[in-house]
């Protein structure tokens, strides 16, 4: 079915920016987009220990994700730094110790630009069936914590006071995340990643009058991104990953040009004349 | 009044107290709130209310003590700070069901009832201040609650709105017969619907009822009759002084480590049921009453005093 490798990325790559789109949403919201990244980065620390301990790739990335997540949160609790400074932290030791473990892992050669910025053209139909399969099931998940973890994202106190339980939403919500991450990695690679989380939601902003709408737009938004990514890339002989994410940016630069009547402005009017027809 | 003794308490706290990396933020809490009745928490900045009322609704746990709250106790929580980051799309109507759904017909009742009916559509980071504390008063009446809790429910509102959301909140108490738990840092105005109010300083210094200030000349002066009907001064002593170091400077010139409500030193720690015999209630203060309640009072907004 899916014999045209073009067709495969292009198959892949659309699903993945479906799943992404209301994570993506969650990450701007809650301003989390450095913590996005440096979940990715930690992921090249999984890529070491899957070669060293012969391991899925996949799960081994996405074991390596979910640990530094757990362990920003006990950081946070201890509350000594700043998230921010153990972000960096985090992010960028991860990183490094990945790297150092692959060069002292003589007898393995790795394709670094291709874990780092990804490959998208190189997937095959198991990878489809993992990015689709992972795909509903983060979809699946983000519905049915929808409430709990909205709420928790205007204030958990009034989550954890009104009955919703808003510690546990954000625990499933950065496994979510490492799954995503530990999908997303072959197809737009570790540095990117978090581009295709954020560029599409931040676009959905502009045009969503509600966060269901925003999660939805950020998907659809997504899907043009890695369309016209691919297609640019196949046309212009450039990298894959890095056309998504150029295509997603020249999507974000359209949303901020000041065409038609956007919200704000019908707003004004409706406030300013009372009773509008 | 609508308070029925018998029944079982909304939230009942025993010598609750909240530590925080090695600080008592509030310690030896204690009292109730039942159906219908309405309890104000009052004190100045850091005195521990709003850690106070997360313990009575479970957010914060009691270091100390214990906290019981009826089973199923369903809360309505207005919190003191709420900033909602631009990036999120959110008008006033889909506030409403943040934590739960709700009928159209419970958003527009509870809209309309906070005066906002005409905001629903309106994105809440457009709304004025008073206009947002508006949104989510309605956000928290809309969902019926056994429980208001309204975190310093008036900051943000001039001061006629100020008396329409007190009048709100006593219609509220008299329509659904919720108990509701109110903050406030204003010292010198409580609600005169308030059963009980609840002075903290890091621990119950005392309570009471607020005394009505209808007579009251100066008070009339300012706010007018038709608001006197709803503004009451809680007469205010503080009997001891909280030292630089942590000890405390009581009344009758002793000095002791902390200041608990069993250390002997807190003329009413027994009383606690006794609402209606406060005493100082003994006159109303007017600016030339002679007494020394007014420089106290102040002092007791500012630091200076306090730092002895």
């Amino acid at each position: 079915m899916f014999d045209d490798f073009f067709t495969r990325a292009l198959v892949a790559g659309i699903g993945l920016a479906i799943t992404v789109g209301p994570l993506g949403c969650f990450v701007i919201w809650r301003r989390m987009a450095y913590f996005g990244d440096t979940m990715a980065h930690s992921a090249l620390l999984g890529v070491a220990l899957s070669l060293l301990f012969n391991l899925n790739l996949m799960l081994s990335v996405f074991i390596v994700a979910a640990a530094v997540s757990l362990l920003l949160l006990l950081l946070q609790k201890r509350g000594a730094l700043s998230t921010d400074a153990l972000l960096g932290i985090l992010s960028h030791s991860a990183l490094s110790i990945g790297l150092v473990m692959v060069a002292f892992m003589s007898w393995v050669r790795i394709d670094l630009v291709g874990f780092l910025f990804g490959d998208i053209l190189a997937v095959s139909e198991a990878d489809i069936d993992l990015v689709w399969g992972g795909g509903i099931l983060v979809l699946f998940a983000i519905v049915y914590l929808w409430r709990p973890l909205l709420a928790s994202t205007v204030n958990p106190e009034l989550a954890e006071a009104e009955g919703l339980q808003p510690e546990r939403a954000r625990l499933y919500f950065m496994l979510l995340m490492a799954l995503v991450i530990a999908i997303a990695m072959k197809i737009v690679g570790i540095l990117l990643i978090t581009s295709l989380l954020i560029i599409p939601a931040a676009t959905a902003r502009r045009f969503a009058t509600s966060p269901e709408i925003m999660a939805v737009l950020a998907s659809v938004i997504g899907v043009l991104a890695v369309t016209g990514g691919l297609f640019g890339s196949l046309h212009f002989d450039t990298p894959s990953g890095p056309s998504i994410v150029v295509a997603a940016m020249g999507l974000f630069v359209l949303s901020l040009l000041p065409f038609g009547r956007n919200g704000e402005t019908e707003t004004a009017i409706h406030s300013t004349h009372g009773g509008h027809h | 009044m609508l308070r029925t003794p018998d029944q079982k308490p909304l939230v009942l706290m025993n010598n609750a107290g909240v530590r925080r990396n090695g600080r008592w933020l509030v310690r030896g809490v204690e009292f109730s709130i039942s159906p219908a009745e309405i309890v104000t928490l009052i004190g100045p900045n850091g005195s521990g209310k709003s850690t106070t009322a997360k313990a009575a609704i479970g957010v914060l746990k009691p270091d100390e003590g214990w906290v019981e709250r009826k089973p199923g106790l369903k809360v309505g929580y207005v919190p003191q700070k709420l900033a909602i980051d631009w990036t999120l799309p959110l008008t006033v109507e889909r506030l409403m069901t943040l934590t739960g759904p709700l009928k159209g017909r419970e958003v527009e009742e509870a809209l309309h009832s906070t005066g906002i009916a005409h905001l629903a559509r309106a994105e809440v980071q457009h709304l004025s201040g008073g206009e947002f504390q508006r949104a989510l008063l309605a956000r928290a009446i809309a969902r019926k609650p056994d429980l208001l809790v309204l975190d310093e429910p008036v900051q943000g509102v001039d001061f006629s709105g100020e008396i329409a959301l007190y009048d709100l909140i006593k219609s509220i108490r008299n329509q659904t017969g919720c108990g509701i738990l109110l903050i406030s840092h204003d010292l010198h105005v409580v609600m005169a619907e308030t059963d009980t109010v609840i002075c903290l300083n890091g621990h119950v210094c005392c309570r009471g009822t607020p005394q009505m200030v209808s007579q009251s000349p100066e008070y009339l002066k300012l706010f007018g009759s038709r608001a006197a009907k709803t503004l009451a001064v809680y007469s205010h002593d503080h009997d001891h002084t909280h030292l630089p170091d942590g000890r405390v400077l009581h009344a009758d010139g002793s000095i002791t480590e902390h200041c608990h409500p069993d250390d002997g030193h807190h003329h009413d720690a027994h009383a606690h049921d006794d609402h209606s015999d406060h005493d100082h209630a003994d006159h109303l203060h007017g600016p030339d009453c002679g007494c020394s309640q007014h420089s106290r009072l102040q002092g007791f907004d500012t630091k200076e005093t306090r730092r002895v």
